[in-house]
């Protein structure tokens, strides 16, 4: 089990190089697929939604059925602010739909972190359940499950509009994807880091040694709220449009599904999830529609089964194995 | 001599089960003290009830002169009562380096970092390294404690307890399970404590306890039932009765 990115006191922090082939790999699509930058920019948008699932998931150890509840927050934040209140600038619905997601990460925090296990997860399954009820029943400020249209984004910083191709869409995502990825490394690697791994290692032991448990939890899981919520915004900012199913009970259990096919624990899994599966729903689910979910639910068993880590888990145990080929 | 804790008429009761019957007790600043009774005598309680893992049902508990009773478990910590556990209680899949260094960070109040390398704490770092050398465990450090032999697990067990820098350490039966030669390897590290660290150890190993302690306190059934020195204790013929002679000493 070497999982690369534990961090950590013993860890080292340091970049390493293969860190740099997801951002070479996103700028050379945008060069070399001109024809599928709508497709990558909601690639970008999921790894960032998958990203902020990891850090509560995978790092604080807290099993989420209702994430899209802070998705959806933020998609619908950004929405109104547009279609209600005629606010346009992409950045201001970027930081006001993070705020409120990261809100709501606070208050339903307070409440279901005082569980654990099981309790825990059905408690995040029913306030995803409420948030939706929430969009549907307030059809005057959500659309409702006409859903919300007439959402128009003034350009980015003023100076570059959102296109038919995509292009800016696909770079301002994965500017925003960027930033949000060095946070979430610095936070992995940091003293904070650190003890949310004490936590869900040894939540008896966290305690003992006169941590604040329950303050850590509440702030890691309002930091992977406003991430998400960031992720919203740039799914309605991208597609002008929303719907309920940003706040869907489906999309939670995708989302999840997505971060344990990439790898859960190791930042780069909501890297390869995202992508493996949405390019293969892209190429797959309509060739073959009737077999894509049957597809994903074997390659889900098959993972959760053989290849405990992911896809990185396997790419990593590729890698020492011929590393240790080598020096044989 | 200053009293480092203190409980006063100190009581719980699980239902119908009485489990700390209105102890009085003191741990005097720098003690040796040892705390010993049947299984299921309530002495692991005790100690929970002084950390505040559990409420007692009344009485006081007080430390470093100030009453603690109502404080939480936390604040209690804060004030200097450190703890190990029976079973151990580690961050099993982290490194022996990590588990104190989770310790001495929230000692010293760097756990909040969210941006900052927890390897460039290097106050932490090497405060941490340091106390795992001063076990013997100087090799181990970047050991995950899981792959460590069980003996080095239970001398991480109280590395943790003493990155938290103490001035109170409760020690939960330090040397349960671990093989007599190791174990006096436990007694080693204990003596070389410092020396106004006031320490309760609960241990079944008469061994230990004759060696180490200065002061005996016998638990039965939730009550005190005698107090006094080594040579006091192993003449008292009630412990004898309910305790020593079940165990030849
Ligand atoms: N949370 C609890 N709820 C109910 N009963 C408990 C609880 N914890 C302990 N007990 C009971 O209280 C009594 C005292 O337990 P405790 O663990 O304090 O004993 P001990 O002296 O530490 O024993 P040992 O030497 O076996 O460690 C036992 O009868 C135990 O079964
Ligand atoms: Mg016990």
């Amino acid at each position: 089990m070497g999982n690369l990115h534990a961090g950590g006191y013993s860890a080292n922090a340091a970049l390493r190089w293969q860190e740099s082939l997801p951002w070479l790999v996103a700028i050379a699509a945008f060069f070399l697929l001109p024809e599928f930058l709508n497709l990558g920019a909601r690639i970008l948008i999921f790894i960032l939604f998958a990203l902020s699932l990891d850090l509560i998931v995978g790092y604080a150890g807290i099993v989420t059925l209702g994430h899209a509840a802070f998705f959806g927050l933020g998609a619908y934040t950004a929405g109104i602010l547009s279609a209600r209140a005629g606010i346009n600038d992409p950045l201001i619905q970027l930081v006001a739909s993070g705020v409120t997601a990261g809100l709501l990460g606070v208050v339903t925090g307070a409440i279901i972190l005082r569980t654990r296990g099981l309790a825990l997860m059905m408690l995040t399954l029913a306030i995803g359940s409420i948030c939706l009820e929430v969009a549907n029943k307030a059809s005057s400020l959500t659309g409702g499950a006409d859903g919300l249209a007439g959402i128009t984004i003034a350009p980015v910083l003023g100076q570059f509009r959102f296109d038919l191709y995509g292009k800016t869409s696909y770079l301002y995502c994965l500017a925003i994807l960027f930033v949000c990825w060095w946070f979430v490394r610095r936070l992995v690697y940091s003293p904070f880091g650190a003890s949310l791994a004490g936590i869900r290692e040894n939540n008896l032991r966290m305690h003992a040694i006169g941590a604040p448990v329950y303050l850590r939890m509440l702030a890691v899981y309002a930091i992977s709220a406003a991430l998400a919520g960031f992720a919203g915004a740039l799914l309605t900012q991208t597609s002008q449009f929303v719907g309920l199913n940003v706040v869907s009970f489906e999309l939670s259990g995708e989302m999840l599904v997505m971060l344990i096919l990439g790898g859960v624990g190791r930042i780069y899994g909501a890297f390869a999830g995202p992508a493996v599966y949405m390019i293969a729903q892209d190429q797959l689910a309509k060739q073959f529609p009737e077999y894509w979910y049957l597809g994903i639910g074997s390659l889900l068993v098959i993972v959760v089964l053989f290849a405990k880590g992911g896809v990185l888990g396997l790419v990593d145990r590729m890698v020492s194995r011929i590393g240790k080929g080598r020096r044989s | 001599m200053t009293i480092a804790l203190e409980t006063r008429n100190l009581r719980k009761q699980f239902g119908a089960l009485t489990v700390a019957d209105g102890i009085d007790f003191r741990l005097e600043r720098g003690a040796r003290h040892a705390l010993i009774g049947p299984n299921g005598a309530g002495k692991t309680t005790f100690i929970n009830l002084l950390t505040g893992g559990l409420r007692s049902n009344s009485g006081g508990i007080f430390l470093n002169g100030e009453e603690v009773t109502r404080l939480s478990q936390r604040a209690r910590i804060r004030r200097g009562l450190g703890r190990t556990f029976q079973i151990n209680t580690l961050f099993r899949s982290l490194t022996a380096l990590d588990n104190v260094a989770l310790a001495v960070a929230e000692r010293r109040g760097v756990a909040w970092n969210l941006i900052g390398r927890a390897n460039r704490h290097a106050d932490v770092v090497s405060e941490s390294r340091d106390l795992l050398t001063s076990l013997g465990l100087a090799q181990d450090a970047d050991t995950r404690v899981s792959d460590l032999a069980y003996g080095k697990q239970r001398l991480v067990e109280i590395a943790i307890a003493l990155g938290m820098k103490p001035s109170v350490l409760l020690l939960d039966e330090p040397a349960a399970g671990v093989p007599t030669m190791e174990s006096r390897r436990i007694l080693e590290v204990l003596d070389s404590l410092p020396q106004d660290l006031a320490i309760l150890i609960i241990e079944h190993d008469m061994d230990l306890v004759f060696r180490f302690a200065r002061q005996i306190t016998v638990l039965s059934r939730g009550a005190l039932l005698a107090e006094g020195t080594p040579d006091e204790i192993s003449a008292d013929h009630r412990v004898r009765e309910v305790y020593l002679g079940e165990r030849d000493v």
